[in-house]
């Protein structure tokens, strides 16, 4: 034992190892919750995570830069995880060959939707002009998103709460929503998850059926390229 | 299980460097993600290929196992939220109220056309 308790914590705190602990532990309970209650949208294990984690934090008086010092190992793995998804990609290569058209018109619509709405309801909500720039790109991949968000002279870290606040979301509302409209294509379903909620949609997904996964990952990925296009355009033309 | 991380990460590598050195607004690893479709097609053709982490079953293991996780990768990026809680007690339902519906009325848009063009061109194909 350490006789002086705080000089340990000083120690803990400052490396790597306490914030990767908390984050895996963190996500191996709520992820083995959301397993005990199949995958019930409610229990998603990045809304619990989020919550338990920072709570931990603010409990703890830990700055977020600390704990992302830590965290970021996790962090880095979003990179390698997307050149994964070329193989769920190469081994469904003929439903998606047979498929490229109708994705690429709910490509067009669907990234369209998802920008001009959030501008026009932040407008109408009078909200300033930096939140609503700082939303516009909240349906792509949180690097992307932040990227776009830069070049607007945006604030990009409002915009990655947005895109989470997003995801999360979306991953929660897409199954309910997709039953209650009976639609069973579990290609569409994957798609439109993947267009309106980037990676933890397509997260999603995957538990839910693995084509959906695949369709899911194609869209965030054909997603993060058109909304780049699309949202300079688009806040010129909505926010004149 | 090494050599296939490696494949993988030398997939982004590749796909990062090139980005920016012609300078095309793409992410890094959407190229990557190309590239490593481009091997696995490239090794239905070329049997050759079918060796180390393309043999065997080991890229397609350590990406399931990746792929089986991604929602733990969201997690230090979504915790960034504590940063802006004092924002969100300001806005907060606003931009909640905002988001969801835009999300709602995203999926709704994006299934239906979906939907509708893929039943559209597949009755194309079937009329001679």
């Amino acid at each position: 034992m350490s006789d002086n308790p705080f000089s340990l914590w000083v120690y803990l705190s400052q490396s790597p190892l306490l914030w990767l602990t908390v984050t895996l532990l963190t996500y191996a309970v709520t992820d083995a919750v959301s397993l005990k209650t199949r995958r019930h949208p409610l229990a998603n294990p990045v809304l619990h995570s989020l919550w338990i984690i920072g709570l931990f934090l603010l409990l703890t008086g830990t700055s977020y830069t600390t704990y992302f010092a830590g965290a970021q190992f996790v962090h880095f793995l979003l990179g390698p995880a997307t050149v994964a998804l070329a193989v769920p990609l190469y081994e469904n290569r003929k439903r998606v060959a047979a498929a490229v058209l109708p994705m690429l018109v709910a490509l067009a619509v669907g990234s369209l939707t998802a920008i001009v709405s959030v501008v026009l309801l932040a407008r109408a909500f009078g909200l300033p002009r930096e939140i609503i720039l700082s939303l516009a790109p909240k349906s792509v991949t949180a690097g992307v998103a932040m990227g776009i968000s830069e070049s607007l002279h945006a604030d990009p870290s409002l915009t990655a709460v947005s895109v989470i606040l997003t995801g999360i979301m979306g991953a929660i509302i897409v199954t309910p929503l997709m039953n209650f409209t009976g639609i069973t294509d579990f290609r569409g379903r994957g798609f439109a998850a993947g267009i309106a909620a980037h990676g933890i949609g397509t997260a999603r997904a995957f538990q839910v059926d693995e084509v959906a996964g695949v369709f899911a990952g194609i869209a965030m990925s054909l997603n993060a390229l058109v909304t780049s296009l699309l949202v300079p355009l688009a806040v010129t033309y909505l926010l004149r | 299980m090494i050599a296939s991380l490696s494949l993988i990460l030398l997939c982004q590598l590749v796909g990062e460097v090139g980005v920016r050195a012609l300078a095309v607004p793409v992410p890094g690893p959407v190229v990557g993600l190309v590239l490593l479709l481009l091997l696995l097609l490239a090794r239905d053709r070329y049997p050759a290929l079918a060796r180390g982490p393309l043999g065997n079953d080991g890229v397609e293991s350590a990406s399931r196992g990746m792929l089986a996780n991604l929602s733990l990768l969201f997690i230090p990026a979504g915790v960034g939220v504590v940063q802006k809680l004092d924002l969100l007690a300001e806005h907060g339902i606003a931009i909640l109220v905002i988001l969801a519906v835009s999300v709602i009325v995203t999926l709704l848009a994006t299934v239906a056309t979906f939907v509708a063009a893929s039943s559209l061109f597949s009755r194309e194909d079937e009329t001679p």
